[in-house]
C-alpha cells in the first residue's frame, strides 16, 4: 500500500509523525465475496488492524444490520420505492483481493487542474495522489482506510457521530459495519486549497462499493471536491451502500460536486449529510444519471448562525430507472440560508421521487429557506413525484417551496425547427435549457460540461 | 435564375376545419408582397403551412421552392432550404441563450448538410457578426445573453425575430403581423429594421393589418385574403386603400366569401 503514496504525502506523514506508523498491509484474504456470515465479518475486521473504537463501532453496526429488517413500502419513506427485487445475499463484504480491475473513465476531471485524486474500484483504493505544496500545509487527502490508521484521534469525532447515524436503516448499518475504500479530505484552519480534489469510485460486474466520504474543513478553510462514480459494465449487477459526512467549520467554504453515474444494474443506497457552522458556506451539487434504483437521504444541517447551504440537483433518468431523493434542510441556528434546486428530466418508464423538508427550530429566527423541484417528462410513461414539506417552529422566517412537472412543449419544438434545428436538436436544446438554471449556479465549467454532455448523449431520438 | 416560391391552390385544415381554400401566390426573390386581410381570414395559417407546422394539414395544393416540393420537407429542411417565418407570437425557450440558439441555427442553415454534433460556426466569427447586426438594429448587446424570447417585451420579441432573419439570411421570409402589439414608434423601428437588413435581397411576404410596416418596405404587390382565398391582387395603392377604407368594398365585391368568412370566424 505504501507504493501509492506520493512523495509529498509520505514527507508530510514524516513531518507530523506524532504517531508511529501502524502496519496497514492487506493480507490477501480467503473471503468469499458472497453473503454476510459472521466469520466473514471477523475475517474482514482482522485484516484491517483498526483502532479499538472503530472495531467496536463496526461490530455494533454489524449487529444493527442483522437486527433491522429490509425497509418495505409500508414505511412512508419507502412507500414509492419498492426494493423487493433486491437480493442482498447476492452481494457480500468487500473483497480485499486484488482483482486487476481498472477504473472506468472519469468525467468531472476532464481538463481540470487537480490538487489531488483518489481512485477506488470495488471498495478498494488503487490510487491516491496529493500535491506536495498542498500536503505540506497540513491537508490530508486520500484513502480514509489508511488515514484512519494514521490519525485515529483526529478522525474519531467525525465518523458516524454528528452526521450519519448508522441506526437510520439497514443500509446505513451495513455501510457503517463494512465501509471500505473510503476517501478523506481534511483541511486545517485557514488553509485554502486552490484546485479541486477528485474522488472516483468504480464498480466491476457484480461488485460492491461501501465507500465512505469524509470531508472536514476547519475554520476558514476552503476547498472544492469533485466526486463521481462509474461502472465498468453498464448493465452488470452492483451494489453501492455508502455514506458521505461533511463538516464545514466556521467561515469555511466547501464546493462539493457528487455525480452518481453507476451502470443501470447497480443498486445505490446512501446517507449523506453536511453540517455547516457559523458563517460557513456549503455548495453541494449532485448529479444523478446512473443506477437501477437509488435511495438517497441528503441532509444539510445549519448549526451556527449565518451559515448557508446551496443544494443543487441534476437528474436524468431513462429505461426503468427509479431514483428517490429525500432531502432535509435543517435550520438549528438563526440567520442561516438554505436553498435547494433540483431539476430532473425523465424518459421511457423511469421515475423520480423527491421528498423535501425544511425544518426550522424555534430559535432559528431570520431563517431563509427555499426548496424547488422541477421535472421535465420526456415520455408518456415517465413519472415524477415531488413532495415538498415545511416544519417551522420559529416565527420570523422566510420559507417557501415550489415544484413543477411538465412536458416538452410542441410549440417550442416547432419554433426551433423553423430555425433549422432537427426535431432531436430542438428537444436536446430545450432539455439543456431546462437544466441551465441549475447549471448557472455551478461555477465549475468541467462539471457543467460533463453533465451537459452526459445528458445530451442520453436523450433519445425523437421522431 | 431568380429564386421563386410558388404556392398553388393551397388548401389547409386545422383540426379538420378548412381554413385556406385555394391560395395561389408566386414570389420572386427581390420582391416585397403584402398580404392583408381581416382577422380569421387565414393569414397566419399560410405562414405555418409554408414552414410545415404539424397542426396545419395541407389537404391539397402545392408549395414549391425553385421547383422543389416543399411539402415533402420537414420544417428544419424548409428552414435550411431558405424559408423563414417571423412569428406573430415568438415562443420562449427558457435557459437557452439567444446567441447559442442563433449560432446553432445559423450553422445549420448556412450548411444545410450539417449533421447534429458537427462543428458550429467558429465562436469568434459568429460573435463578431452578431454584434454587428445588433448594432445595426440598435439592439442592446446584453440581448445575446438573454434566454430566447423569455421575458421579452412585445417590441423586443419582434426585433429579435428580425435579428434572427438578418443572421439567417433566408431566400424567402414571411413576416406574420410583425407589427401586432407594438406602438407606433415600435412599428416604425421594426419597419426600418426590416429595410436595413437587406430585405430587398430576399423575397418577402409581409402579413399585416397596417400600412405603417410597409412604410420603409413599399410592396411591389398587395394581396387581399378573405375567407381563406386571395380575392384581389394589386400594387401599393391597394394596400393604401385597405388602410384608409377597410375591407368593405372588397367584401361587397365577394358576397359568397363573406358567408364563408362568417362560418370561419364563428368558432
Amino acid at each position: 500500500m505504501e507504493s501509492y503514496l506520493t512523495p509529498g504525502f509520505a514527507d508530510r506523514i514524516f513531518e507530523r509523525s506524532k504517531l508511529p506508523p501502524t502496519p496497514k498491509t492487506n493480507v490477501p484474504g480467503t473471503l468469499t465475496p458472497h453473503g454476510f456470515l459472521p466469520e466473514l465479518f471477523d475475517s474482514f475486521l482482522a485484516q484491517r488492524h483498526e483502532p479499538e473504537w472503530l472495531i467496536a463501532l463496526r461490530r455494533e453496526a454489524w449487529a444493527t444490520f442483522h437486527e433491522l429488517p429490509l425497509p418495505d413500502v409500508s414505511l412512508e419513506e419507502w412507500r414509492r420505492t419498492d426494493i423487493r427485487a433486491l437480493k442482498l445475499d447476492k452481494f457480500g463484504l468487500p473483497d480485499s483481493q486484488e482483482n486487476g480491475a481498472t477504473p472506468p473513465p472519469a468525467l468531472l476531471a476532464e481538463g481540470v487542474k487537480l490538487s489531488g485524486r483518489t481512485v477506488a474500484v470495488d471498495s478498494r483504493q488503487l490510487v491516491t495522489d496529493l500535491d506536495r505544496e498542498v500536503a505540506i500545509r497540513g491537508v490530508l487527502f486520500g484513502s480514509l482506510d489508511a488515514l484512519v490508521l494514521d490519525y485515529p484521534e483526529l478522525l474519531q469525532p467525525y465518523l458516524f457521530t454528528e452526521a450519519v447515524d448508522f441506526r437510520a436503516d439497514k443500509f446505513a448499518a451495513l455501510h457503517a459495519a463494512c465501509w471500505s475504500g473510503g476517501a478523506l479530505l481534511y483541511v486545517p484552519k485557514g488553509v485554502v486549497v486552490e484546485n479541486p480534489l477528485h474522488i472516483l469510485s468504480g464498480l466491476t460486474a457484480g461488485g460492491v462499493d461501501y465507500g465512505h466520504t469524509l470531508i472536514v474543513l476547519e475554520e476558514g478553510a476552503e476547498a472544492t471536491v469533485l466526486q463521481e462514480t462509474a461502472s465498468a459494465d453498464e448493465d452488470a449487477l452492483g451494489l453501492h451502500c455508502g455514506a458521505i459526512e461533511i463538516f464545514v467549520g466556521p467561515r469555511a467554504k466547501l464546493r462539493y460536486v457528487n455525480l452518481q453515474n453507476w451502470g443501470k444494474g447497480a443498486w445505490h443506497f446512501a446517507h449523506q449529510k453536511g453540517i455547516v457552522q457559523r458563517d460557513g458556506e456549503l455548495q453541494w451539487t449532485i448529479g444523478a444519471l446512473g443506477s437501477r434504483l437509488a435511495k438517497v437521504n441528503q441532509h444539510v444541517s445549519l448549526v451556527g448562525p449565518g451559515g448557508s447551504a446551496q443544494v443543487n440537483g441534476v437528474m436524468f433518468t431513462e429505461g426503468r430507472q427509479h431514483l428517490s431523493y429525500h432531502t432535509l434542510q435543517r435550520h438549528h441556528a438563526p440567520r442561516c440560508k438554505s436553498d435547494l434546486l433540483y431539476k430532473g428530466a425523465l424518459q421511457d418508464h423511469s421515475r423520480l421521487v423527491w421528498r423535501g423538508m425544511i425544518k426550522v427550530d424555534p430559535h432559528a429566527q431570520k431563517t431563509d429557506g427555499y426548496q424547488r423541484d422541477d421535472n421535465l417528462l420526456l415520455s408518456e410513461d415517465a413519472r415524477a413525484d415531488s413532495i415538498p414539506g415545511l416544519e417551522i417552529e420559529a416565527d420570523d422566517v422566510k420559507c417557501s417551496h415550489g415544484a413543477t412537472a411538465g412536458r416538452v412543449d410542441d410549440e417550442q419544438v416547432f419554433y426551433a425547427r423553423c430555425r433549422g434545428l432537427t426535431r432531436n436538436e430542438a428537444v436536446r436544446t430545450i432539455v439543456a435549457g431546462f437544466f441551465q438554471q441549475v447549471f448557472d449556479r455551478i461555477a465549475i465549467e468541467s462539471v457543467r460540461h460533463a453533465l451537459g454532455e452526459a445528458i445530451g448523449r442520453r436523450i433519445r431520438e425523437y421522431n | 435564375m431568380t429564386d421563386t416560391l410558388s404556392i398553388s391552390d393551397l388548401h389547409v385544415s386545422v383540426a379538420d376545419k378548412p381554413i385556406l381554400k385555394g391560395v395561389s401566390l408566386t414570389i420572386h426573390r427581390g420582391e416585397i408582397h403584402a398580404l392583408m386581410g381581416p382577422n380569421g381570414s387565414g393569414k397566419s395559417t399560410l405562414g405555418f403551412a409554408v414552414l410545415g407546422h404539424p397542426g396545419y394539414e395541407v389537404t391539397s395544393g402545392r408549395i414549391e421552392l425553385n421547383g422543389r416540393d416543399v411539402l415533402a420537407m420537414e420544417p428544419h429542411e424548409r428552414a435550411r432550404a431558405g424559408l423563414f417565418l417571423a412569428f406573430q407570437r415568438p415562443v420562449a425557450i427558457p435557459g437557452v441563450r439567444m446567441a447559442d440558439f442563433l449560432r446553432h441555427a445559423a450553422s445549420n442553415i448556412r450548411n444545410p448538410q450539417r449533421k447534429e454534433g458537427e462543428e458550429l460556426i467558429p465562436m469568434r466569427q459568429f460573435r463578431k457578426e452578431l454584434t454587428e447586426k445588433m448594432d445595426q438594429l440598435k439592439i442592446d448587446s446584453e440581448f445575446a445573453r438573454r434566454y430566447v424570447n423569455e421575458g421579452f417585451s412585445g417590441g423586443e420579441m419582434k426585433r429579435a425575430e428580425i435579428l434572427q432573419m438578418a443572421m439567417l439570411r433566408p431566400k424567402f421570409a414571411i413576416l406574420d403581423e410583425t407589427d401586432s402589439g407594438l406602438d407606433v414608434d415600435a412599428v416604425r423601428l421594426a419597419s426600418q429594421s426590416i429595410a436595413e437588413i437587406g430585405a430587398r435581397e430576399m423575397g418577402i411576404l409581409i402579413i399585416t393589418h397596417h400600412e405603417q410596416l410597409l412604410e420603409h418596405n413599399p410592396p411591389d404587390f398587395a394581396h387581399v385574403i378573405l375567407g381563406g382565398k386571395i380575392v384581389e391582387t394589386g400594387g401599393p395603392e391597394l394596400a393604401a386603400e385597405l388602410h384608409k377604407r377597410g375591407y368593405d368594398r372588397i367584401r361587397a365585391a365577394h358576397p359568397e366569401i363573406v358567408e364563408d368568412e362568417a362560418a370561419l370566424t364563428a368558432h
